[in-house]
């Protein structure tokens, strides 16, 4: 019965390790994004969730967190080659896709995307990207309306559209209120799950006052 | 007791089996090239690093036994090598291979100029077109500021490369359009009948073109329409010369979409504001309706339909360079029809079909008088080169045409292309003259067959073989051309491509009737491009030889008779350079282009340069648009030197020996885009030929009357007004999804 028991025991702590250890990576992997200072630490940290994305397989958060790196680094850093940072974004999103269908956060890095490829030639890109853009948000809202960072991202794309095509303070400030409303009432599904961007809702809203 | 040693051995084992092995390498490209952000990992484990700037790499792990490291970087392949974790450290050195993909590969269609925005890499981009100034928003003006393309005031069409208008071929969604242009009086130049708006790829290739298409000795532009548009919308145009009104209808879901617009141009109100130097006695009056239709299927293919028709009518007069008092009167009116239905689908394992038809009609109705000074029509005179002014001259055109390319990628982006056409032109006509009727009727079928490959043999060799063969009825022959292009990489913006290619043209069919053994018209294509292109500068130079092996000549007895002896060359160096870089929100570009050429044909009495060829033209197109307050502001300048002109005063030896005076003009375009009420406006003003230089493009000359140095008397050919003006408001009353989207979801 006693060994019995410690069997049990062995095989239950096993277990544990094993959840843990995706979980401490992940956790670790937080610590990076949060001392992320320059643009090689995010791609670096982008780099680290690839590592445990790939090892996974059948996770679609690291994924997530890959690509979102490697978007913030292509925005971080000026001078980068944003359409070759985006392709590496998309094929990303296609793999967190894969495991995790319909999700409201894997829209949003579809409308970050198309964001930063729009930037590359503003002029003659806005039609296209732009459209992808707002589609893609649409989509994010749709299928989670309680999730914030949908009218965070769309605000801080929106207040650099001159008004003319839609966008301006005015409409931003709307689209930050209702985000920061939502952030007040948003838990994440886990301690895993995105749960970023209520500062930078406070700040974007408070810009626009 | 005895539990808790054999606990702390196990933690002691345990400890031992993690002590960590470092492992440590380099990575670097074939070329010896440190790869710096390259993604280093053991396969199936967490453990891993980034290279850092110097290629290097080192981490730590737990791991043991046997394992698999893995790099990956973006642009090459991936590279596993299996390793042994022990207690020693690992040292591993990754030699990564090049991906060949389109990001990086060498361009092969460099020669060409593309106005594009879905690809890279490209000099033009879609609203170019639209926003250079003295275009007026007409595509093949726009075409004219680039090197190779020549700019003939009195005459529509591309010549390029010392070519005729002819010898280009403008293309809709793989069918050619025969009447691209509207019907034109003589000596006045008319813009293209299609919105600039209707497409989003326009190739302009100014020789060595693809095998994909034929039947153009020179030159082909083609333009690919837009598949769905982004949203529904109602359209409405305002301008002195114009009134339209358009509606765009998106499905929901955006897998559909329809379409109507109706434009009416009429020149009464501009004519009174800008006096014209001929007398408009019928005022250009155009109706111009068109429809489309788009749906997605599955597995994103796009099928469409788009049908244009337009009818209209003008008249001018001139004074009679024959006789002092009489008046030249022609007059014009014209129907068009233009049907396309094209479909494309991904048919899986790098399949792609494309399918595309299309019905096109024209009818011109031609009349021409002699006319006294209360413009009533004059009765015979005896004297012939007034009496044969006079005619009619009824024409009219059917056009059908089907295609089917196949398309199947293989490896990473080498592709094989392969298909058919075949056209049925119809064309008859009605001249009546003082000599009599002369109706004729001819009928040819073409069809050709052609394949052509994208070969990559690295990132930075790339070779495309192609072959076409046709056939015509008409002329019941058959050719086979050959193309090819080879394009190497210099560097990371810097390649260079040699195009080869034999063209063949059917000459121009009311030359044809009633003639035997009359062969297809051949020019030999040899072009040389290098290029240097970023996101924000291009530079391109080309050297070209182009061998018009057989060129149609025409006889100068009655009934004509023709034959394929002509011939003639053209030779020369183009120059283009872009920056949109240097200055904030300025972009300009410079084009170049020396032209050296001769030929011999049709009823040319020596081998000479021909009337539509200038030595030495450029441009200068400048655009400033301030994004703030959505305001914009073009120039362009075009110079060009004399072209040569036809003067009878002169002997055979000095056939085409005269010049004209240079081409100047300066034009100015500002584009405002405020939003009125609801509507998104863009409000055009445009001014062309700023300074009223002085524009000569050539000379009419009288067939009898002569001065007091006994020459024939000439009149000048000029524009019809020097300077001329665009004004156009056009308002949209958009469903904007992204503002829809707000607004449901506060």
């Amino acid at each position: 019965m006693k060994q019995l028991l410690l069997a049990v025991a062995i095989f239950a702590f096993v277990g544990v390790n094993a959840q843990s250890k995706y979980e401490t990576a992940m956790q670790n992997g937080f610590t990076k994004i949060k001392d992320i200072k320059s643009p090689d630490d995010a791609q670096t940290a982008a780099a680290y969730f690839e590592r445990i994305a790939d090892a996974e397989k059948t996770q679609w958060l690291p994924y997530y967190y890959a690509a979102r790196n490697t978007i913030l680094a292509a925005f971080m850093n000026p001078s980068s080659d944003k359409d070759k940072a985006a392709e590496k974004a998309k094929e990303l999103i296609a793999k967190a896709e894969a495991i995790e269908k319909m999700n409201s956060e894997i829209f949003c890095l579809k409308q970050q995307v198309a964001v930063l490829q729009l930037l590359v030639d503003p002029m003659s890109r806005w039609q296209s990207y732009g459209a992808v853009a707002s589609e893609a948000i649409a989509k994010a809202k749709a299928i989670d309306p309680s999730n914030p960072r949908p009218y965070l991202l769309e605000g801080e794309y929106l207040i650099n559209v001159p008004e003319a095509f839609g966008g301006g303070k005015a409409v931003a400030k709307k689209l930050f209120e209702k985000s920061v409303a939502l952030y007040s009432a948003f838990k994440p599904a886990s301690p895993l799950h995105p749960s970023w961007g209520k500062e930078q809702a406070d700040k974007m809203l408070a810009a626009c006052q | 007791m005895k539990y808790i040693i054999v606990f702390i051995a196990g933690i002691m084992l345990a400890s031992l089996l993690n002590a960590q092995t470092v492992v440590k390498g380099t990575v670097k490209d074939q070329k010896g090239r440190i790869l710096a952000g390259a993604n280093i990992a053991i396969k199936d484990s967490y453990d891993g690093t980034t290279s850092d700037s110097t290629g290097a790499f080192l981490f730590k792990t737990t791991d043991k036994g046997n394992a698999v490291l893995v790099a990956t970087n973006i642009g090459y392949k991936t590279m596993e090598l299996p390793i042994v974790l022990g207690n020693d450290s690992v040292v591993l050195n990754f030699i990564l291979k090049e991906e060949i993909n389109e990001l990086k590969a060498v361009i092969i269609t460099a020669g060409s100029y593309e106005a594009s925005d879905k690809k890279k890499g490209t000099v033009l981009k879609a609203l170019d077109i639209a926003t250079t100034a003295g275009a007026n928003a007409d595509i093949s003006a726009t075409i004219q500021t680039l090197p190779g393309a020549q700019k003939v005031g009195e005459q529509e069409g591309l010549f390029i490369r010392g070519g005729s208008a002819e010898e280009a071929k403008i293309i809709i969604d793989g069918t050619v359009v025969n009447n691209f242009f509207y019907s034109s009086v003589p000596g006045i130049s008319q813009r293209g009948r299609f919105s600039p708006f209707l497409f989003n790829g326009t190739v302009f290739s100014s020789g060595g073109y693809s095998a994909l298409y034929g039947q153009a000795l020179s030159s082909v532009l083609s333009l690919e329409s837009l598949d769905i548009p982004e949203k529904s919308e109602i359209q409405l145009g305002v301008s002195p010369l114009f009134a339209s009104i358009g509606l765009q209808q998106v499905a929901d879901n955006k897998k559909s979409s329809y379409g109507f617009s109706y434009n009416w141009t009429n020149l009464t109100v501009y004519q009174k504001l800008v006096p014209q130097a001929p007398d408009f006695f019928k005022v250009p009056d155009f109706h111009t309706a068109d429809a489309n239709f788009r749906f997605k299927t599955k597995k994103n293919g796009v099928f469409k339909i788009y049908a244009y028709y337009n009818a209209g009518a003008l008249g001018v007069r001139n004074p009679s360079l024959d006789s002092i008092g009489l008046w030249n009167a022609f007059s014009l009116n014209n129907q068009n029809l233009f049907t396309n239905a094209s479909f494309r689908q991904f048919l899986g394992n790098g399949w792609k079909i494309n399918v595309a038809a299309s019905v096109s009609y024209n009818k011109d109705q031609i009349l021409t008088q002699v006319q006294n000074q209360q413009y009533q029509p004059i009765g015979v005179t005896n004297i012939p080169v007034i009496d044969q002014t006079g005619f009619t001259l009824n024409a009219r055109q059917w056009m059908l045409q089907a295609r089917v390319v196949a398309d199947k990628r293989f490896g990473s982006i080498n592709t094989l292309r392969f298909g058919a056409e075949v056209w049925n032109n119809n064309d008859s006509s009605r001249f009546q003259s003082i000599n009599g009727l002369f109706p004729s009727t001819v009928n040819d079928f073409y069809k050709a067959g052609f394949a052509e490959a994208d070969l990559y043999i690295t990132n930075e060799l790339a070779f495309r073989p192609g072959v076409r063969i046709e056939h015509s009825s008409l002329l019941n022959k058959m050719n086979i051309a050959p193309r090819a292009a080879l394009s190497y990489k210099l560097g990371k913006n810097s390649q260079v491509t040699a195009d080869y290619g034999i063209f063949y043209q059917t000459p121009e069919r009311r030359y044809l009737i009633n003639q035997s053994n009359v062969n297809f018209l051949r020019a030999d294509h040899y072009i040389l491009t290098y290029q240097h292109i970023s996101s924000n500068y291009t530079f391109r130079v080309q050297a070209f030889y182009k061998d018009y092996v057989s060129l149609l000549k025409t006889s100068n007895t009655f009934p004509t008779t023709v034959n394929n002896n002509g011939l003639g060359y053209a030779q020369g160096i183009e120059l283009f350079w872009r920056d949109r870089k240097t200055f904030k929100n300025f972009d300009y570009w410079i084009s170049y282009s020396y032209l050296d050429t001769k030929r011999d044909y049709n009823n040319y009495a020596a081998l000479v340069q021909p009337t539509f060829a200038a030595t030495h033209s450029g441009s200068v197109v400048l655009k400033k648009f301030w994004v703030k307050n959505m305001f914009g502001v073009n120039w362009s300048y075009n110079w060009s030197t004399g072209r040569p002109y036809f003067n009878p005063n002169r002997s055979a030896k000095e056939f085409l020996s005269d010049r004209t005076i240079a081409y100047s003009s300066n034009n100015f375009s500002l584009n405002w885009l405020p939003k009125i009420g609801k509507a998104n406006t863009v409000v055009v003003l445009g001014v062309n030929n700023v300074f009223n230089e002085r524009q000569i493009f050539g000379y009419n000359y009288s067939g009898r009357l002569r001065d007091t140095n006994g020459d024939l008397i000439r009149s000048e050919i000029n524009p019809p007004a020097n300077r001329s003006f665009f004004l156009g408001i056009f308002l949209s009353w958009g469903v904007d999804r992204s503002q829809q989207n707000i607004n449901n979801n506060l």
